[in-house]
């Protein structure tokens, strides 16, 4: 295990800012840690980076304790990698020389072409080595981040921390930057705990997700899984526009609405609330007419109507923007074909 | 809400870094800040009746009387002269309105004991013009013009930085309302400044409240002079004491007036504007404008290198100006100013990095014990240290090290605002990088805060260094035996009219100061005069 928390406790005054953690992350896995601004994620970050003291419960990393039962390991002795929201690159030193910072001393010299040469490799890594003479002002915020990410890596940590990766950045510059952080951890098989608030983020970059609310993880688990099956109301709602059915399951396995029968597999017999996805939902220009279109956003790729349903008020549909309807057209709404929907309560 | 506190909290420094011996370095700096004051009230209140019979004699109201005058009369001055200032250089269309602005803010590198004596020096007795022109500027008139003309550029700074800050859209909408220029000055303008020059009036208060040079020269009995011979003069010392504490609560209620006034104007904050405005014409009023200017700057600026200068020269055909004497304490002040200087700033690191980097309710208690010191008028700092070194440190008294101490003490605050601005610059998460990246608390304050807080803890060495060369009542009272700096040359000469003697000296102060100052008015750094002015001799 690369890094694995037990009943960590953080309180801040009287405010619980993490309770009762238990986060196991294996050598080589991307966690993203997905929750609200306040949540508490950044603490736990904090927390695993030895920047907060945990209020009880133990943190080990690569096996070892570093925190908890007496045992406090200073944040340099961890050997953990972090990047920053700002990504704290400092001005007075180049890229070159933020890189080797983290080297031991030996390593930080300069070997032939006068380069040190792991910090070269870091640099050769994340693709900056043409930037190495810059200073951190001098680089653009993508190039900030890499080279935020290439001083965290440079020193080999065991595991490599970011806060926020992409916060700072153009929403145009996300997406991409978003994949090739992820390649080059793959790259140079670094474990790593990423936090963030959002959802597309946490969803495309990690090999599992944790959900924390107030403190606490209420999930854990692959990204598609958590996104189709969520624990609660809550979750479900967080992770994406969701419509909450009110349903009666009576056989195993499929549930009954006022919009029609869902396959809800696990469901127990008895009344449930069905969260289902805006995408999970089709609509269809015939006979049978159920609902009214009231409201439409186009989003390019694809597009999200509110409908008024004849007898179950309002309901929220995704469609591909090959086919548009007009708000006020008649339509017939029921569950898209194989839609999977899931228990919240 | 509770999501925007949570969220502060996880901002805050990191408590984890902040160690033990930080903790204790910060408290020892601020006991050793506090230390006047509290001996200064075990002195007073072991006196017995008959110490503190001095507040009931008549001559003790009359000296109350007068030091409150003074402080009103120069406050008045240098509010209404550096407002005025202000105005003209940043509103209105004033002819070469740029060189006014640099050369409106340039007395603050003329001493004011230096100010004193070029009026002295001028029309005073044996003064130059002394025979032909007996303008009796001794006493009350003289000592005014004198402080008025070394505190206005105070209020001149702060008030021009916050006329350059106040959003022009607001005159401007004033104007479009109907209101003529004016009405836009008294209505607009005025309340828009009225913070800045409330800062400005605060700081010619505790400067006269605290000046012991023109008051003493210009020999004017107010408490700073009258605590000076009390003590010089009596066996009894504790009656100084008594004095000086009566000089502490008036520089507390002056401060509790200003921080009264302070707290009704805190809302109006200064909006983010930097539109160039359309200046004001002056019309008819220019030249009356253009002479104002002219007599203050000439006042006191012009008239104090004149008359230094006639000095020098006089003194130069007579044999007695420039010569070797001002060798020996020339070094003393560059020597003791630059030691002190970099003492005090060694001194305000730990209280500064515990309230940046921790900032609760005692590192705050704690930073604001350091700053109390302002309020300490230096001859009250002296006092107290004489009698505690006379006491229970009989070796260090009249000894250099006494002497550093005590410039530490007076000036911390100034070393103080300059190191917090600096460390508050620095982003924790840099250190905390530095951490991360496997370096000790020590290795990576040295090799990432220290290098980029370094221009500003340079500027706060700076400062105290030029206060420590004006200073006058403590080098007075605690130098070694045979000790000189400028200052004490440029008074004791002056004390005996000897004004070739301390001319020299007088121009060497200012030449010191002329480029330190210079620099700090073409940065436009209002915070930094404000610093330095608590410095005042």
């Amino acid at each position: 295990m690369a890094v694995e928390t037990r009943g960590l406790v953080k309180a801040f005054g009287p405010v619980p800012a993490v309770s009762e953690v238990d986060l196991t992350v294996a050598r080589g896995e991307l966690m993203a840690v997905l929750g609200p601004s306040g949540c508490g994620k950044t603490t736990l970050l904090r927390l695993i980076a030895g920047f907060e003291r945990p209020g009880r419960g133990e943190i080990r990393v690569g096996g070892r304790l570093v925190a908890g039962d007496g045992v406090f390991v200073a944040p340099e002795q961890r050997r953990i990698g972090m990047v920053f929201q700002d990504y704290a690159l400092f001005p007075h030193l180049s890229v070159e020389r933020n890189v080797a910072f983290g080297l031991p001393r030996r390593e930080r010299g300069r070997g032939r072409g006068g380069r040190a040469a792991r910090a070269q490799t870091a640099l050769e890594l994340v693709g900056l080595q043409h930037k190495a003479e810059r200073l951190p002002h001098e680089l653009s915020g993508g190039e900030r981040q890499r080279a935020a990410l290439a001083r965290a890596l440079a020193p080999g940590p065991e595991l490599v921390l970011l806060d926020e990766p992409f916060s700072s950045l153009d929403a145009s510059l996300r997406a991409a930057l978003r994949r090739e952080v992820e390649l080059i951890l793959r790259d140079a098989e670094a474990t790593a705990v990423l936090v963030t608030h959002d959802q597309e983020e946490a969803l495309s970059l990690g090999d599992r997700l944790a959900v924390m609310r107030e403190g606490r993880i209420v999930q854990l688990g692959p990204p598609e899984e958590v996104y189709a099956r969520p624990a609660d109301r809550w979750t479900a709602g967080f992770l994406g526009e969701v419509n909450l059915l009110a349903g009666m399951c009576r056989r195993g396995g499929a549930v009954e609405t006022w919009l029609g029968v869902f396959d809800s597999p696990g469901a127990g017999a008895g009344r449930v609330h069905l969260a289902v996805r805006p995408e999970q939902l089709d609509l269809r220009v015939d006979r049978a007419v159920n609902a009214e279109v009231v409201e439409r956003e186009f989003r390019g790729h694809d597009v999200l109507y509110r409908l008024r349903h004849e007898v179950g008020g309002s309901l929220l549909v995704q469609l591909p923007s090959l086919e548009l309807h007009e708000v006020g057209a008649r339509v017939h709404v029921r569950p898209a074909a194989a839609a999977v929907a899931s228990v919240v309560d | 809400m509770t999501v925007l506190r949570a969220r502060g909290r996880e901002r805050r420094g990191s408590r984890a870094l902040a160690s033990p011996s930080l903790t204790v370095a910060a408290v020892l700096v601020a006991a050793a800040v506090s230390l006047p004051l509290v001996y200064l009230v075990v002195r007073a209140a072991s006196g017995g009746e008959a110490a503190w019979s001095v507040l009931l004699r008549p001559q003790t109201a009359a000296v109350l009387a007068r030091t409150i005058a003074l402080v009103a009369v120069v406050t008045v001055a240098a509010t209404a002269i550096g407002g005025a200032l202000a105005w003209l250089v940043e509103r209105s269309d004033l002819p070469v309105r740029r060189f006014w602005a640099v050369a409106a803010a340039l007395p603050l590198a003329v001493p004011s004991y230096v100010a004193a004596l070029a009026l002295l020096a001028t029309v005073g007795p044996g003064g130059a013009l002394g025979e032909a022109l007996r303008l009796d500027l001794i006493g009350f008139g003289g000592a005014a013009l004198a402080l008025t003309l070394s505190t206005y550029p105070y209020v001149y700074l702060l008030t021009a930085a916050a006329l350059r800050r106040a959003d022009p859209a607001l005159e401007e909408a004033a104007r479009g309302l109907g209101r003529a220029a004016p009405a836009v000055l008294r209505e607009v303008t005025l309340p828009l400044v009225r913070p800045a020059l409330g800062a400005g009036a605060l700081l010619a208060a505790l400067y006269t409240l605290s000046d012991f040079g023109v008051v003493s020269l210009m020999r004017l009995d107010v408490l700073t002079r009258v605590i000076f011979q009390q003590y010089r003069t009596l066996f009894d010392r504790t009656p100084a004491a008594v004095l000086g504490l009566l000089l502490v609560v008036l520089t507390v209620i002056v401060l509790i007036l200003e921080a009264r006034a302070r707290g009704r104007a805190a809302a109006r904050a200064a909006p983010t504007a930097a539109r160039p405005v359309p200046p004001v014409a002056l019309g008819r009023g220019r030249a009356p404008a253009l002479a104002f200017c002219a007599l203050v700057v000439g006042l006191g600026l012009l008239l104090p290198l004149g008359v230094l200068a006639y000095w020098i020269l006089r003194g130069g055909s007579a044999g007695t100006g420039l010569d070797v004497a001002i060798v020996a304490p020339a070094l003393g002040s560059l020597g003791v100013s630059a030691v002190a200087g970099a003492a005090a700033v060694v001194a305000a690191l730990p209280v500064a990095l515990l309230v940046v980097r921790s900032p609760r309710m005692w590192t705050r208690a704690l930073e604001r014990l350091s700053y109390g010191a302002n309020a300490l008028p230096g001859v009250v700092v002296a006092l107290a240290l004489v009698f505690f070194a006379a006491r229970y440190l009989g070796a260090l008294y009249q000894t250099l090290a006494l002497l550093l101490f005590a410039y530490v003490v007076r000036f911390l605050p100034q070393a103080l605002a300059g190191a917090r601005t600096a460390l508050a610059g620095v982003n924790p998460r840099l250190e905390e990088a530095a951490r991360a990246l496997g370096r000790g608390p020590r290795s990576a304050f040295a090799a990432i805060t220290l290098p980029l807080a370094a221009p500003g803890l340079f500027a706060g060495a700076t400062i105290v260094f030029l206060s420590t060369m004006k200073e006058l009542p403590v080098t007075l009272l605690l130098r070694p035996i045979g000790f000189e700096t400028l200052a004490t040359e440029v008074w004791s000469a002056t004390s005996v009219s000897a004004y070739a003697r301390a001319a020299p000296a007088a121009l060497l102060l200012v030449a010191v100061a002329a480029p330190i100052v210079l620099r700090m008015v073409v940065r436009r750094d209002g915070a930094r005069a404000e610093a330095e002015a608590l410095g005042a001799g």
